[in-house]
């Protein structure tokens, strides 16, 4: 399937796939026609994460111009990132130059002084580093956005600006990538949806890195993230499912915050954690009946994430027909809804 | 809207107003983000706040400059929690002594436009989405009695503070449903640096005290949910806040 290169116009005029898992059957819409395939009292959970600045160019301690892609926030001055060598975002992650080996008290420039030291090398990949910052609070924000750049891949035919990423309720900022399911949602379609009864509530979910183009890194993805659920969204939650409605997750992060929040029961629990819950064939959602997320690939993290909603027969056709029908892949390209109609 | 336990953030909180909202908004509980262009008087007014018990962050940033928007909005949440309140206060007058808009130039007007007006609408471009998700917050922005009144020589500034209670009177119509509430405020006359610029000479005695106006604004934060979204409404000083009405 062709990739999205850039942000493009309308995003309501997009394309959506219809996946209903139930009559086993596909339809082409629109991302609009959103306003009329939900139903009054159906609760919609967005990830509210903004995306950070997560590319930092930075020089080596050998003097070399490398990039340090943030992966996660240990604590407030201490992260998981994954260094790249020389290159940026235009060269294909797996034809990127691999990083000098970095050991635990060496340190990252990234100019004016600033700079970070190695505290350990993942058991991952030697690549996969924790940091602590020089700098701590205001003074790390300001280094992280007026360094930084958002992570993009070489599908994209121009450089990202942060406003590029956000989506149209960016809160904290904790995504490294965006959380780009909810992209295409315009207030103008969200105040549709809540005229209509339809319910909104968030997560916060840090969304990790899709891709290193290192395979053990990769094999190894999605690493834990970090993730928050309001008390709030546990009552709409919770109010929806005991009204027999149905509980829409806007992207996979929403699943997995979701998901791990719950008790093997189907009880979910109002606050924050770590996740590494991988979804996939055999996983029973217990909150989520469905969602509203891109075009996967059979044999990618988010196809089996899938696998938990939809059987592998009906996805697997679903992706041909997106293919066949000119629709496009990646963070700027089309949506797909995974809902029983 | 109760401040306590609310993040609030305030652009031009190096000193006049905005340092006297920040630390009025702080003193009331609320975890206060202070945004201004110039960081040594911001990190001055966050020691103090802090001293005084209050939760203070200083981000030094101009709010006219599109490419520092996310990075204030995204800094703001990741200190201090999703903003609740957002208080647009840098204020930019164009050259002094004021000229009449025949002597202005176009460079001026923009200028003034895209601090007054432009970078308090992509700033609550960028934080009032979460807020309409979250079902609530407030935008505040100051204004002056220039938006209103003809004044000769405050035209750049007058036009921008005009443009600026419009924005959000619309902002507060397309919102209505969602909980979030938009409202202008006139401070009046104040004792600030701004005041002085504009009108040299002008007797301190006769203007009001930058805190007094903030308690009052503070006030009115607290009753924001009785006053229509999208008002003008002035920051009247009662007998309680030092200064009679």
């Amino acid at each position: 399937m062709k990739p999205a290169t850039a942000p493009r116009g309308e995003p309501l005029d997009e394309r959506l796939l219809l996946v209903d898992p139930c009559g086993e059957r596909l339809d082409d819409a629109r991302v609009r026609d959103l306003e009329e395939l939900l139903r009054p009292g159906d609760l919609v959970v967005v990830n509210d994460a903004a995306t950070l600045p997560a590319s930092l160019p930075a020089t080596s301690p050998a003097g070399r111009a490398v990039e340090l892609r943030l992966v996660s926030m240990v604590e407030e001055d201490l992260w998981w990132g994954v260094l790249f060598g020389e290159g940026d975002w235009r060269t294909p992650t797996e034809h990127r130059l691999p990083p000098e080996p970095m050991a635990p008290g060496e340190r990252l420039h990234f100019g004016a002084g600033e700079g970070a030291t190695v505290v350990e090398a993942s058991p991952i990949s030697p690549r996969l580093l924790s940091l602590r910052f020089d700098a701590r609070g205001e003074e790390l924000w300001s280094l992280l956005y007026r360094r930084g750049r958002p992570i993009q891949y070489s599908y994209l035919d121009r450089g990202l600006a942060l406003w590029d990423v956000q989506s149209a309720f960016a809160s904290r900022p904790w995504a490294v990538e965006p959380p780009s399911a909810g992209r295409p949602l315009r207030w103008s379609l969200l105040l549709a949806l809540q005229r209509r009864g339809i319910a909104f509530a968030t997560v916060t979910h840090a969304a990790g890195l899709s891709s290193t183009g290192d395979p053990v890194l990769d094999a190894a993805l999605p690493l834990p993230e970090r993730f928050d659920v309001p008390q709030a969204t546990v009552d709409a939650v919770t109010f929806a499912r005991r009204h027999g409605r149905r509980v829409v997750a806007v992207g996979t992060t929403v699943v997995r915050a979701l998901e791990s929040a719950a008790r093997p029961d189907g009880v979910l629990r109002a606050g924050s954690g770590t996740t590494d819950l991988k979804l996939g064939p055999g996983f029973r959602p217990r909150v989520v009946n469905g969602l509203l997320t891109g075009l996967h690939e059979p044999g990618t993290s988010h196809f089996q994430l899938l696998r938990a909603f939809a059987e592998a027969d009906l996805l697997e056709r679903a992706w041909q027909h997106a293919e066949e029908h000119g629709y496009l892949a990646h963070e700027f390209g089309d949506s797909s809804l995974v809902l029983c109609s | 809207m109760r401040i306590e336990g609310k993040s609030a953030l305030v652009t031009g909180a190096g000193r006049g107003l905005g340092a006297a909202l920040a630390a009025e908004l702080a003193a009331r509980g609320a975890r206060v983000v202070l945004i201004s262009r110039s960081r040594e008087p911001l990190e001055q007014v966050a020691s103090s706040i802090r001293r005084a018990g209050g939760q203070a962050f200083a981000i030094a940033a101009d709010v006219a400059d599109k490419e520092a928007v996310c990075g204030i909005a995204g800094s703001a949440a990741a200190l201090a929690g999703p903003i609740d309140i957002l208080v647009h206060n840098a204020s930019e007058l164009g050259p002094t002594p004021l000229r009449l808009l025949l002597d202005t130039d176009c460079e001026d007007l923009a200028r003034v436009l895209e601090a007054n007006l432009v970078g308090p609408f992509r700033l609550t471009k960028a934080i009032a989405g979460a807020m309409a998700l979250r079902g609530g917050g407030l935008v505040l922005g100051i204004t002056s009695d220039a938006a209103l009144e003809p004044y000769p020589r405050w035209g750049a500034y007058g036009v921008s503070k005009a443009a600026l209670e419009h924005l959000l009177r619309i902002w507060g119509a397309e919102l209505a449903e969602t909980g979030v509430r938009f409202l202008s405020v006139d401070p009046g006359e104040m004792n600030t640096r701004m005041y002085h610029d504009a009108i040299p000479g002008a007797d301190p005695s006769t203007l009001r005290d930058p805190a007094d106006v903030a308690r009052a604004i503070a006030d009115l934060v607290e009753r924001a949910e009785e006053l229509p979204s999208g008002a003008r409404v002035a920051a009247s000083i009662t007998a309680g806040a030092g200064v009679p009405a």
